[in-house]
């Protein structure tokens, strides 16, 4: 059906897995580090097609998790931005450095 | 079987009372808690008479014989089916006699304070507190659980406690509540111990139950109780004399007596019903009502014997030499109670042997009408004074008229004078005691005489010796003050006649009782040389009391120092008990107990320390944590884990 071998799908999962890592921990602005989260999400997207294409073709459950999980991704993504927007109405930032009250 | 169950409203309305006087009473009833107690208690007192008149001339007797009626029950706290404690009612004849005796003195009381106590500051509380104590007696001698009366019983030293310490910004009034809630709690140990002797051997609390069980001996229970012991001596006689050690504490017997002298800081209408006519009788009613398992132990029976006439005598010898009157009358209560102790202890179950019991429980009777009354005079003297001291009193009968009558009356229904009432409860309690044991019967007739010498000494410092030096009279008081002594007079006169035989006996048969005027003779003259010698001594002024105390030396000032016991214990506990015990008791609170506990904290908290850090409220580095956590279990489970 095509040439294009797993392990090259699942190597562009990772990296995608990986660079999401890489915003969620480096990024200081909340949205960006929510589109980092997406990011991550996505990769598991990737992953969970990729197998249910290449190792098991005749059934259809890693497509339907999926479609759960941008469903999920899409609630998810709403309540944090009304964190977010919570959040700057209380510190007038939306920069998780200002928001540490809650600690020891 | 008739209904009874109005009973229950006797103690529950004082009850309500002090719920509303005590919640509301400052607020709203400033002036009307002295009206709303009293119109509460009187009736309490007009259902208690219609009990009395229902129980004893309706349906109280069956076949000639008063019956134990349980008027109502509930179970309170379970156990095991035969274990619970309860909260019932029983009627027979010393639990009914016992109502007619709270109720009526209690209010007598009510109407006496509302003179007395006009004008203090917290006058609802006091009443609310006098409630309180009305309720927590009557349900004393209501109770049908052994229990259950150990729980009024506290509750009656509460109030107790409260009234003494009435006054609690006086020093001494403070130290005389907490040594009588002290001595009383400590004597209560004895109570609870043996209660629990006794509900473990005979298989129940309830009282009715527990009598039938350990009674007869056939019973398994019976033979348990007997064959078990400790000390040499059987778990019947512990039981029964660490019982007796609680009511001896309650009634201030020898060597518990301590606390009732003091316990006159209260005011006095409290001291006329507490500690004269009803809470210190509480021992001798609980004897009582354990009577027929006492009667089964000669032992026991012998120690209420001696404890009673050794306090009878040595409160009468110390009577003599006080000079507050109120620490005469206390004195003179504990002796009286002495008598009652010793009518029990040298009674027997049945018949004609029971003659103790009834004489006990006659002057118990008596006794509360004469002694109130005596405490109400001296309430109204000291009203009237301003002093509890002898010295500040003299020539008083032209001041009160009413008061020195009724006092007299009173001073000679204690001395035994026929035909006032206490001449016919002690003619039985000392015919009792020379059928049983001639030496108890020689220490009473000694104490009969003493106890009218004090009482005549009393009598005459208060209204004769000399002339009144006081002319500000602001008269004997109100009417309200008056009534109660006028009333309380005619029963000192009046009870006496009370066929108290036919009603109150030990097995509830009639008893036949025969004054023999042979008998008495040696008593009345005894009383009546003591009175004439007392009316020689002090009716006038003269220095013959002082060369009668030196005459007597160093038992007049042993005597006067109440024998040093006071001084004695002070010395047991602060001398030995304290360092000895306490101490090194408190050290090892303070240093190994508390220390443990103090460690445990602090290495806590050092812990916390350390890791607090990782607290830091920084949202990526959370994540972080969790991810490196997750890169660690994935290695662990996948290289690691075979």
């Amino acid at each position: 059906m095509s040439d294009v071998p797993l392990s090259h799908i699942l190597f562009v999962s990772t990296a995608l897995f990986f660079i999401g890592m890489y915003g969620l921990f480096t990024r200081r602005n909340m949205i960006t580090m929510l589109m980092a989260i997406e990011l991550m999400l996505n990769s598991v997207n990737i992953n969970f097609v990729a197998f249910n294409k290449y190792l098991f073709p005749d059934k259809l459950d890693g497509i339907f998790f999926t479609i759960f999980i941008i469903t999920i991704a899409a609630a998810e993504a709403a309540i944090a931005i009304a964190i977010i927007i919570n959040l700057y109405r209380s510190h007038q930032s939306i920069d998780v450095e200002d928001a540490t009250e809650l600690k020891f | 079987m008739s209904n009874y169950s109005y009973i229950v409203f006797i103690p529950l309305l004082p009850l309500v009372t002090f719920i509303v006087l005590g919640l509301f009473g400052r607020k709203y009833f400033k002036i009307s808690a002295g009206a709303i107690g009293t119109t509460s208690l009187l009736t309490s007192t007009v259902l208690s008479f219609i009990a009395a008149r229902q129980y004893f001339f309706v349906d109280g007797k069956v076949n000639g014989i008063y019956q134990k009626i349980i008027a109502c029950k509930y179970t309170w706290l379970e156990f095991s089916p035969n274990v619970s404690i309860d909260m019932g009612i029983i009627i027979d004849p010393i639990s009914v006699m016992m109502l007619i005796v709270v109720t009526f003195v209690s209010l007598m009381v009510h109407v006496f304070s509302l003179g007395y106590m006009k004008g203090e500051e917290r006058f609802a509380t006091y009443y609310a507190f006098l409630s309180l104590f009305t309720f927590s007696m009557l349900g004393l001698v209501l109770s049908s659980n052994i229990f259950q009366v150990y729980i009024f019983w506290e509750l009656v030293g509460v109030s107790s406690y409260l009234l003494i310490g009435y006054y609690f910004d006086k020093p001494s009034a403070v130290a005389a509540s907490k040594k009588a809630f002290i001595v009383t709690r400590f004597a209560d140990l004895g109570f609870l111990i043996g209660i629990l002797i006794l509900g473990f051997y005979g298989g129940t609390l309830d009282i009715g139950l527990l009598i039938q069980k350990l009674t007869s001996l056939q019973s398994l229970q019976w033979i348990n109780i007997t064959t078990a012991s400790f000390l040499g001596v059987s778990m019947l006689t512990w039981g029964l004399v660490l019982v007796f050690i609680g009511g001896a504490g309650k009634s201030a017997m020898f060597p518990l007596h301590i606390w009732l002298p003091d316990a006159m800081e209260g005011p006095t209408p409290v001291s006329a019903l507490i500690h004269a006519a009803t809470m210190v009788v509480a021992g001798v009613y609980l004897v009582a009502r354990l009577f027929p398992v006492f009667s089964m132990d000669a032992a026991a029976l012998s120690i209420v014997t001696y404890t009673g006439a050794f306090s009878a005598l040595l409160a009468a010898v110390i009577a003599c030499t006080q000079t507050d009157i109120k620490r005469v009358l206390a004195y003179s209560t504990m002796s009286q109670i002495g008598y009652m102790m010793f009518a029990l202890g040298v009674a027997k179950q049945g018949g004609e042997n029971g003659l103790g019991y009834m004489a006990s429980m006659f002057h118990l009777f008596t006794h509360a009408f004469f002694k109130s009354l005596l405490f109400l005079g001296a309430g109204a003297v000291i009203h009237l004074v301003h002093s509890n001291d002898m010295k500040d009193m003299g020539g008083l009968r032209k001041l009160m008229p009413v008061t020195h009558i009724a006092f007299l009356i009173a001073c000679l229904a204690i001395a035994g004078i026929p035909p006032f009432a206490g001449f016919f409860s002690k003619e039985e309690i000392l015919l009792a005691a020379y059928h049983s044991n001639k030496m108890i019967y020689g220490v009473a007739l000694f104490t009969a005489a003493l106890t009218a010498f004090y009482m005549f000494r009393l009598y005459f410092s208060i209204f004769w010796s000399k002339e009144p030096t006081l002319h500000h009279s602001h008269g004997e008081g109100t009417i309200s003050m008056k009534l109660p002594l006028i009333i309380l007079a005619i029963c000192a006169v009046g009870v006496g006649f009370v066929p108290f035989s036919t009603f109150v006996t030990a097995d509830g048969a009639v008893l036949e009782t025969h004054t023999d005027i042979l008998f008495s003779i040696a008593p009345v003259s005894l009383t009546i040389i003591a009175i004439l010698l007392a009316a020689n001594l002090y009716k006038t002024q003269n220095n013959k009391p002082e060369r009668l105390a030196t005459a007597f030396g160093g038992f007049y000032k042993a005597a006067s120092r109440k024998f040093f016991v006071d001084e004695f214990y002070l010395f047991i506990t602060q001398k030995i008990i304290f360092p000895l015990i306490g101490q090194p008791i408190a050290w090892i609170d303070k240093n190994i107990v508390d220390g443990c506990i103090n460690l445990l904290a602090n290495i806590t908290g050092k812990i916390a320390g350390l890791i607090k850090g990782f607290q830091s409220g920084k949202v990526q580095s959370y994540a972080l944590y969790f991810f490196g956590g997750i890169a660690a279990l994935a290695v662990i489970f996948i290289y690691l884990w075979k």
